[in-house]
């Protein structure tokens, strides 16, 4: 078991890089979905965005000026996706199945001749002395600006939706288009650029895979991290600090288990154990505070699974499996699948007209 | 200025016809990209949609119009059956993975044993593989309400690592000098998918296919359930008040899909692909979405747009090798077929009406 090789500092800083990409995404579908539309191309739009972003930085050299063009690919891929549901008012979850379809065929198609090539590198921001302080210094201060870039849209965001007029519009929009229309705002146009920003959002966070991340580029290279992002706009409830928390969350995931991959730690079989008993007290105590009362039968069943947790925890200590590259690489599925479940219990405050078709004949 | 104006009653005549208006837009758009790729339009056209039935080497292109349609038919019609009740299983790759896995490690447990029992429980194996994995964004939709668009679909991303997993572990042929993928089940008798008829591409697979259209055709116009299904997606409200239980609903579209797309992988690896490897899956259960659509969830319309689908594979492999069209530009214009399918959707539901005044009403 080599865990010395993982550096704390180092992986708290990677665990914010893994995560920019599903923020940017999420904060993007987050705005479309408080518009009331529910786009499920986000994957699709990712990796135009990337494939986009990496062509033009490999051409003109500057990094920057990809992320700009990636930001522009996503809009109009997803300009594609505005048409179809808001003109031709086609069923919004087809259409999002085949922007995603469409764009993993068109992403491969335009980066066929660009596999293999490495992207001109983004530079850090020097933040001079700031990136010197210990410990601090690395995991605030040393990373590229496009991380800064997230956080400052999230911050945007959650300020627009809550204090200015055009958030509430958007939100009036998103909860009640019959209304919102009564009044006399534009659904569609409202709708439309709120789908415009989520593709930019989206066309970004796949930029930030290819040139920053990996970087380089592949097929299919964003591998389900738009529907990581979808699931994480569930998971935040629509709140938009909450997209943040959970992109660190899914972020440190897929970066601790790339970190066990190559240290190539083995497993310890007792940690079942213990992760079933953290999980039965984060459950009973997320329903103490927040849920509704739950039966004592329901707390009993819980204290049983820890017992049950601790016996497995002793019977099994020091038992070892080496761990399968692939069993890990799945745990950022898994993971997402278990809030999923454990979040999908509250619903009440999805947008209300979510995934509603308007038009002022009906 | 062009106006909508609701039709009181969709349009049966443009339910057929928006089908073929989409393909034949698709075929136009299509031209422009291969031209834009630098290639002759109709002369890339002719090659993929052509050359497969009539054109030289028609007689060994044929056959694979079955074996590439027969996993389209199986996996679009579950599909259909779950869209129609407005449950959206999208994992079918990942269904039909995991068909795939079971049905393998079945048929290769009995190995070197010859016997006539063996294919059968490996069908068994194979649906009772795409049943379980269907069968978890059910339950949890069912009990907790989950989201089941997003739980299929990671699924296939766990269904994707455990195949690498098991062809480089569980199931990795002993005597494969190492390298990853199982037995080959194509030289194994009793495993084996053989040709019902020879060199005519008609396996087992497409025999369940059929049987799978006959059955969901007569579920939807000869049986309770289907009209429950169709209810419940078209009128939820209108399904509880008669009584329809939406978890038998949810819990039974998505097993039935579960189980096709659990065929098709079990026919697929035991016939044509002949082993599980870490590239076995190909994308059959995101292309049968866009036949599902394009079949416009009807099981017989459904058919047509397997082998329609099956002929841009086979067309687009022809594309590749003569023309050297790159292969994602048949994805692409998959894609492309599904878009023009959903935005002319519209006109089955809408009249477009031209007029220079605003309508009063």
């Amino acid at each position: 078991m080599d865990l010395s090789a993982i550096n704390p500092i180092l992986l708290i800083a990677a665990m914010i890089a893994a995560s920019t990409p599903i923020l940017l995404a999420a904060i993007g579908e987050l705005v479309v979905e408080r518009a009331g539309v529910l786009n499920l191309g986000v994957e699709g739009m990712m990796i135009t965005g990337a494939v986009c972003g990496f062509i033009i930085a490999v051409n003109t050299g500057s990094p920057l000026v990809g992320f700009i063009a990636a930001a522009l690919g996503g809009a109009l891929l997803s300009f594609l996706f505005a048409f179809l549901t808001q003109v031709t008012l086609a069923n919004q979850v087809a259409s999002g199945l085949a922007l995603t379809l469409f764009g993993l065929g068109l992403s491969a198609l335009m980066g066929q001749s660009y596999v293999g090539i490495k992207p001109p590198q983004m530079v850090d921001t020097q933040m001079g002395f700031l990136s010197d302080i210990p410990i601090f210094g690395p995991i605030i201060f040393g990373h590229n600006i496009i991380i800064y870039l997230g956080l400052l849209i999230v911050a945007g965001t959650w300020a627009t939706l809550k204090f200015t007029r055009a958030g509430l519009v958007l939100r009036a929009v998103g909860e009640n288009h019959d209304a919102a229309h009564a009044l006399g705002y534009k659904v569609k146009r409202i709708r439309t650029l709120a789908i415009l920003f989520g593709g930019a959002c989206a066309g970004l966070g796949g930029a930030y895979i290819s040139l920053i991340r990996v970087p380089q580029w592949t097929e299919g290279m964003t591998a389900g991290v738009g529907w990581i992002a979808l699931a994480l706009v569930v998971f935040a409830s629509w709140k938009p600090w909450r997209v943040l928390l959970g992109a660190y969350l899914f972020g440190g995931i897929t970066q601790v288990q790339l970190n066990l991959q190559a240290a190539g730690v083995v497993f310890p079989v007792s940690s079942i154990g213990i992760t079933i008993i953290i999980i039965c007290v984060i459950i009973a105590s997320w329903n103490l505070i927040f849920a509704k009362k739950k039966s004592r039968q329901y707390y009993f069943w819980l204290l049983f699974l820890s017992i049950a947790g601790v016996f497995f925890t002793i019977f099994f200590q020091g038992a070892t499996v080496p761990f399968k590259v692939e069993y890990l690489a799945m745990s950022p599925y898994l993971m997402t699948i278990i809030v999923l479940v454990i979040l999908s219990a509250d619903k009440s405050r999805a947008p209300g007209s979510l995934g509603r078709a308007f038009h002022a004949s009906q | 200025m062009i106006q909508l104006e609701l039709r009181p009653q969709p349009s049966a005549t443009m339910a057929y016809a928006t089908p073929i208006l989409a393909v034949v837009l698709t075929m136009i758009f299509g031209g422009l990209l291969f031209a834009l790729l630098g290639k002759d339009p109709l002369q890339a056209i002719i090659t993929i949609f052509w050359e497969p039935i009539f054109g030289e080497h028609s007689f060994y292109y044929r056959p694979q119009l079955l074996v590439k349609g027969a996993p389209l038919v199986l996996i679009a019609v579950g599909l259909a059956v779950g869209f129609k009740a407005g449950i959206w299983n999208i994992g079918a790759e990942g269904q039909y993975i995991v068909g795939a896995i079971c049905a393998a490690a079945m048929g290769l447990a009995f190995y070197p044993t010859e016997s006539i029992f063996i294919f059968p429980l490996m069908v068994l194996a194979g649906a009772f593989g795409g049943l379980v994995w269907a069968m978890i964004p059910g339950v949890l939709k069912v009990k907790f309400g989950t989201n089941e668009i997003l739980v299929s679909l990671m699924l296939v991303y766990v269904a994707e690592q455990l195949l690498a997993s098991v062809s480089l572990g569980l199931l990795k042929n002993p005597e494969g000098f190492g390298f990853p993928g199982s037995r080959n089940l194509q030289q194994y008798a009793s495993a084996h998918n053989t040709e019902i008829i020879a060199n005519t591409g008609m396996h087992w697979g497409v025999v369940a296919a059929l049987i799978a259209v006959i059955f969901s055709h007569v579920l939807f116009t000869r049986h309770r359930l289907g009209f429950a299904i169709r209810v419940t997606g078209e009128a939820p409200r209108a399904a509880r008040f008669g009584g329809v239980n939406p978890s038998q609903i949810i819990l039974f579209c998505l097993g039935m899909s579960g189980v096709l797309a659990g065929l098709a992988g079990m026919f697929e690896v035991a016939g044509p692909a002949g082993q599980i490897s870490i590239d076995f899956n190909v994308g059959y259960g995101f292309t049968a979405i866009i036949v599902a659509f394009l079949g416009r969830l009807n099981p017989i319309g459904i058919v047509f747009a397997s082998l329609l689908m099956a002929l841009t594979y086979i067309g687009g492999d022809i594309a590749q090798s003569q023309l050297g069209l790159p292969a994602a530009a048949i994805q692409v214009f998959q894609g492309m077929l599904l878009f023009f399918l959903l935005a002319l959707d519209l006109l089955t539901n809408y009249r477009l009406r031209i007029s220079n005044v605003e309508r009063k009403s």
